[in-house]
């Protein structure tokens, strides 16, 4: 099943005909509308002009997302905010949002662009799709959403959290899709073993999941313990948000958007093109977005394209799974996580050594996450309430600005292993 | 059909196209939408092989057709109903529909111009009326048939239109863009240049917008349609003035 046939499985001549077109015409607009393209392209002395094949691509300066921070909020938009629809952001690291906006036009792509996704996986308009998203600034839950209604599924929006009660709605509202983090949908697996419901009491029969690293052995436990059949998505909110790339039920490996987006895969260090299929940091060019284009983008997620084709018969490349990434960002119940963010808090908190440490351990089928503060030695030969006090101010202002609940434990002075160079500040037990 | 990359061209010193990239599909119809001088003609002018190509390739039916002269693009299959309609005058209706056959006759297919011409007099009623007329005396709407009518009889694969529009009354247009989407539906396929970017988008599958010799815009005719910047500046609609009403 297909969404978009025509689009989804064009020749390689055509479809690179119509990204050459389009990423002409993104590069003229970013020119003439976003002054920060404009200065950098006129630094290199780079005019839009200059493209003629989808090779020029490489003359072309990256983007950060420091750059993103750096023009906070708006600064990056192609158009004018009377233009733009939509507005989501994802969390920075240090409490500095990236903001992106949409046009109609841009909510219209991003919706059958998702729709594409979803159908690839399985979903079609008899289906009740439950959203287990958080809805809100996010970029998941919303994309998710228009793409379902645009297939004509029956969307259940159910947000995060409350597993119990999510269980109940897929009972009673015979849910026969669930999109969510792999993480949770393992979590809606063990609860259900908890409560005694076995999986053939439900309707699910697909599951979509993304916004978060996972593996083969993972999908395996998710599809025994929910009866389905399990996909991978990719999207990033600077990019538009799911979408961008799907696995179809042959499950090897994601197809990507590449009518609506130019990937590129190089060595995060010397930035260079990797050989074809190997691993590297992925890059991403938006073809036709109109209020928030983005260009050469580095997402810092690793993965590798896929030589050969797909039997599904869609002709958009292929890229493995994302194995992980190139910075020290953690994805967290799908929130992200820069060790430098805690590391911030903890310097504005009275009473705290330079020196901390970051633990992710997977309890059952959820992420947690401690962190561990050493503290000045008064503290310790003070009373307890003082102790609590400290770990409850801790973990409040943690979880207030990383939108993630973590655990705080108090250390002495000196109980964290130093390093020599660069400290071990994250600690992550998790298989995945 | 038709694969066009980094064409460039112009009049002497002056660069009118700078690396146009696009593409037509067998069957569709396509509209350029541009303001004056933006380029549009000079685009048509080139792939019919009436202005040089500095640069770049047209790749028709997958050969290069680029800086062919323009009766052999025409043989091809690619013609050109030129801007401002321009019928011979003092002949007469059914002589210009002739000339439009030449290539015909020249592939020795002489014998199926009769049936040619009933097509296009099918398609166009009114010329068969005024037949024996000199084509000077139609109106500026018949005259636009009238040189739509003898491009067909090239049978050609891809139609291309600078401006049918211009100068006619809105029923008029509304006739001739009602054949254009005929044509479509008869297997042909089309590209429409229109500075009635409304009209052009309201029966185009795909539009560009070329602005000072780039592509500043592709997109579906639906897309194009609402985005307001193609809006504000092509389709004549000032949503900041319908905003306060």
């Amino acid at each position: 099943m297909y969404w978009e046939p025509d689009k989804e499985c064009l020749d390689r001549e055509e479809l690179e005909q119509i990204q050459i077109e389009r990423l002409q015409s993104t590069l003229t607009r970013v020119y003439q509308h976003v002054p920060f393209y404009r200065k950098k392209f006129n630094a290199l002395g780079f005019s839009p002009e200059d493209v003629g094949s989808l090779a020029d691509l490489g003359r072309l300066p990256f983007t950060t997302k420091a750059d993103l921070r750096e023009n906070y909020p708006y600064g990056l938009f192609a158009v004018p905010m009377r233009e733009v629809v939509r507005v989501h952001a994802s969390s920075g690291t240090t409490g500095l949002a990236t903001v992106v906006g949409y046009t109609r036009n841009d909510i219209r792509m991003w919706s059958n662009l998702v729709a594409r996704v979803l159908t690839a996986g399985g979903v079609t308009k008899d289906d009740v799709v439950q959203i287990a998203f958080g809805y809100g600034l996010f970029t998941g839950a919303f994309g998710i959403h228009y793409g379902a209604e645009r297939i004509g599924a029956s969307v259940i929006p159910a947000s995060s959290g409350n597993t119990a009660r999510q269980i109940q709605i897929m009972r009673d509202f015979k849910t026969t899709a669930l999109v969510s983090t792999p993480s949770y949908a393992l979590l809606v697996g063990d609860t259900l073993q908890e409560m005694g419901i076995p999986a053939s009491a439900l309707s699910l029969r697909y599951g979509l999941f993304g916004a978060e690293p996972w593996s083969d052995a993972m999908r395996r436990e998710i599809e025994g313990k929910l009866g389905i059949v399990a996909t991978d998505n990719y999207g990033l909110s600077e990019v538009i948000g799911p979408g961008v790339s799907g696995e179809c039920l042959e499950r090897q490996g994601l197809h990507i958007n590449e009518d609506h987006f130019l990937v590129e895969v190089i060595h995060p260090e010397t930035l260079q093109p990797v050989a074809p299929g190997e691993e590297g940091e992925l890059v991403i060019t938006t073809l036709t977005k109109e209020a928030f284009p983005m260009i050469r983008y580095r997402t810092r997620d690793l993965t590798r394209l896929l030589p050969g084709t797909c039997p599904c018969g869609r002709t958009g490349r292929r890229m493995s799974r994302v194995t992980g990434r190139t910075d020290d960002m953690l994805i967290i119940k799908g929130v992200n996580v820069f060790p430098s963010q805690i590391e911030h808090i903890l310097f504005e908190i009275e009473g705290t050594e330079p020196h901390y440490q970051i633990v992710v351990d997977r309890k059952g089928a959820m992420d947690e996450v401690t962190v561990l503060v050493e503290v000045e030695e008064s503290i310790f030969f003070d009373q307890m309430r003082r102790q609590k006090e400290m770990m409850d101010r801790i973990q409040k202002r943690l979880a207030h600005e990383l939108g993630v609940h973590v655990d705080v434990r108090l250390v002495e002075p000196k109980t964290l292993a130093r390093s020599e160079g660069k400290a071990r500040r994250v600690i992550d037990n998790r298989k995945l | 059909m038709l694969r066009i990359k980094n064409l460039e061209s112009g009049y002497g010193r002056l660069k009118v196209l700078k690396k146009v990239t696009m593409h037509i599909r067998s069957g569709e119809i396509v509209t350029i939408i541009g303001a004056n001088g933006a380029g549009k003609t000079s685009l048509l002018k080139t792939i019919a092989g009436l202005l040089p190509a500095r640069s770049g390739e047209i790749l028709f039916d997958t050969k290069d057709i680029g800086n062919l002269p323009p009766e052999k693009v025409v043989f091809r299959g690619c013609s050109l109903v030129p801007e401002g309609r321009q019928v011979f005058a003092p002949m007469t209706v059914r002589e210009n529909i002739l000339l439009g056959a030449y290539t015909q006759y020249r592939n020795g297919k002489g014998g199926a111009v009769r049936d040619d011409i009933e097509r296009v007099y099918g398609i166009f009623p009114r010329l068969r009326e005024r037949e024996r007329q000199l084509a000077g005396t139609l109106s500026g709407g018949e005259q636009q048939m009238l040189a739509i009518a003898r491009a067909l009889m090239a049978r050609p694969k891809l139609i291309m239109m600078d401006e049918p529009s211009m100068g006619l009354a809105p029923l008029v247009i509304r006739d001739i863009f009602a054949v254009i989407t005929r044509l479509r539906k008869e297997g042909g396929t089309v590209l429409l240049v229109e500075q009635n970017a409304r009209a052009a988008l309201g029966i185009a599958d795909r539009g560009y917008v070329l602005e000072t010799g780039r592509i500043i815009m592709e997109g579906e005719a639906e897309e194009l349609l609402s985005n307001r910047e193609v809006q504000r500046a092509y389709l004549g609609r000032d949503l900041d003035a319908e905003g306060k009403m």
